[in-house]
């Protein structure tokens, strides 16, 4: 086909939704260099799925049905995506960079001997060459990153960096797809998914939430976070690092291996930006950030900014908002 | 068992990032360095797992392996001081500034040649964050991965090494597979200890081996980058976002009052 070839991601029998945004990826690029589209499924008994990633515009949507892919393995999704790749030829293999892509992706390029260029924000198109965007030093700067290598060029897309309602609708044809694997391919034996005890704390219904990071250096500082909550009547938020460091609970943690939230007002305190925190609460209504470093990812998606020192402005903060409370 | 432990050392977090005059990478020379953090946490499961089996009669040894530059040292002796048997480095100019297969090619024959029961490397680096590493070893090396670990433990004496791995949105899951293994350590997993003024001591006559690229039969071609860094840049804002300007004092005021016409709180 020597087009381009979309990963779609499901997991137990669930389309992952953020596959529509590499189909977006897959929509545009294809469209800037005159290629086919293709989307691939991998599972077993997925077809329902593979109709509903067909009412997207593609050529083709490719069904891989075989029940060594039933249940998620790198060894088996690798294996299967590489025999895919050999029958299809396509010029770029696009995925979308979950967690599941981020532990077979790099494998399947590398049997290959292929470059994966992962975790990309966007790309650029000057006539049919292509450079792919991507995020250095946690989300600090950004990187044109030039390819050298020959057909397929293996692309993984962060979270975000497309919008998945975009994507056109349309009609693809389902093709199925066979490839040959055996139980004993696969050294790993996946077990059932669950989720540890119920968490006591949901931040998803907060309606303010301040949320303290990295910058707050000490356990015995978040006390100062916690005045701040404490006047506003908000709820308190971390991001990863702090629970990774035992100073406030996990369930306190917004991000993708946290929690996702929508409050009206968030206020983000130390934090960076790195983009595992930022997907879990970008959709706040307004964000405030207060952060001493002026290029921190942070104030790219804030509406409001304080560049300071942490443990100047949030005492001063406190004052004042008792002070407007106690005007009315 | 022996387990290998792959450290990065990169830019400090802390560190106030600038970017080179010709905007190809950042202004390396005078900034602070350290170990890549979610490699920390690899370290610690790996002195964990072996004071395990220690206290079950058994024994383990924990090498620890970098490919750097001379200042990647400072990495290599945390990493000992805290507990790491001995170490390789893996130190040539002929390695700077590789992609993230070339360096883990270089890295897999050094490991390979050397013999392993488990390779532990950190989720992803805080510079390039190709969070790659640890699964191309596995593939180069032949044997199974398993990513954003939250628990290892080994099982039917050491044969296979079970791997919760986490998952979006709250779910987890367990993997088994025969050891030998490769294995990229989530951060939060464990408690990373702080190295001891006795073990900062006995560090100093524990062994670095150091490895060139004439230690090695590996084609210089292989290592032709397939990726390149072109140029860096501070990312475009897409949202406007205004900055309060003033002392702390100032800026809180002016805060609190566009707050409140928003009828934010």
């Amino acid at each position: 086909m020597s087009g381009i070839l979309v990963f779609a991601e499901q997991r137990e029998g669930k389309l992952n939704r953020v596959t529509y945004e590499a189909v977006v990826a897959g929509q545009r690029l294809a469209a800037g260099l005159g290629l086919p589209l293709s989307v691939v499924l991998l599972g077993s008994g997925v077809d329902s799925i593979a109709q509903e990633l067909a009412t997207k515009k593609a050529d083709a949507v490719y069904l891989v049905n075989n029940q060594h892919l039933e249940r998620y393995t790198p060894d088996g999704f690798s294996l299967a995506m590489r025999q895919v790749i050999e029958q299809l030829q396509p010029q770029y293999v696009l995925l979308a960079h979950t967690y599941l892509v981020r532990d077979f992706a790099p494998k399947l390029a590398t049997s290959l001997g292929k470059a994966l260029v992962a975790d990309c924000v966007g790309y650029k198109l000057e006539g049919k060459v292509l450079t792919l965007v991507r995020q250095i030093f946690q989300g600090k700067i950004n990187a044109d990153v030039s390819i050298h290598d020959s057909a397929p060029i293996l692309v993984s897309f962060q979270a975000g960096a497309f919008r998945g309602d975009d994507a056109e609708a349309g009609s693809a044809e389902v093709k199925n797809l066979s490839v040959q694997l055996s139980a004993d391919q696969i050294r790993l034996q996946p077990q059932e998914l669950f989720r540890e005890a119920k968490q006591s704390v949901d931040l998803t219904q907060s309606k303010i939430i301040v949320s303290v990071g990295r910058g707050i250096k000490e356990k015995d500082n978040i006390a100062i976070v916690e005045k701040l909550a404490a006047a506003l009547d908000a709820d308190i938020g971390a991001s990863r690092p702090i629970c990774d460091s035992g100073w406030l609970p996990m369930e306190r943690q917004i991000g993708s291996s946290g929690q996702t939230v929508a409050p009206k007002l968030y206020l983000a305190v130390g934090i960076s930006g790195a983009i595992q925190h930022v997907v879990g609460m970008k959709n706040a209504s307004t964000i405030v950030a207060i952060n001493k470093d002026a290029n921190a990812p942070i104030f790219d998606i804030a509406d409001l900014g304080v560049v300071g020192d942490l443990f100047e402005v949030v005492p001063a903060l406190v004052d004042e908002i008792e002070k407007a409370k106690a005007e009315g | 068992m022996k387990i290998i432990v792959c450290v990065k050392q990169v830019p400090s977090r802390d560190a106030i990032l600038r970017i080179n005059e010709s905007g190809t990478w950042i202004q390396d020379r005078d900034i602070a360095y350290d170990v890549n953090e979610p490699d920390a946490y690899a370290v610690e499961e790996a002195l964990q797992i072996k004071e395990k089996l220690v206290e079950q009669g058994g024994s383990a040894e924990v090498i620890i392996c970098s490919l750097g530059p001379d200042r990647v040292q400072m990495a290599i002796k945390e990493g000992l001081a805290k507990g790491a048997d001995r170490a390789i480095h893996i130190c040539d100019p002929a390695f700077d500034n590789l992609d993230a297969l070339a360096q883990a090619r270089v890295m897999a024959e050094v490991i390979g040649k050397e013999g392993f029961d488990l390779i532990f490397t950190g989720l992803q680096s805080d510079d390039y964050g190709f969070a790659q590493t640890g699964v191309i070893l596995g593939e180069l090396l032949g044997v199974p991965s398993a990513t954003i670990a939250m628990a290892v433990e080994l099982h039917d004496g050491n044969k296979s090494v079970r791997v919760k791995r986490e998952l979006e949105a709250g779910w987890f899951q367990w993997y088994q597979m025969p050891t030998p293994a490769s294995i990229s350590i989530q951060s939060g997993l464990n408690q990373p200890r702080y190295a001891t003024l006795k073990g900062i001591m006995n560090a100093k006559k524990k062994e670095i081996r150091k490895v060139t690229l004439a230690d090695l039969s590996i084609s210089k071609d292989l290592l032709a980058p397939k990726q390149t860094v072109e140029k860096v840049y501070f990312p475009v804002k897409s949202k406007k976002t205004e900055i309060i300007e003033g002392s702390a004092k100032e800026a809180a005021a002016k805060l609190v009052t566009k707050l409140k016409q928003m009828r934010a709180f």
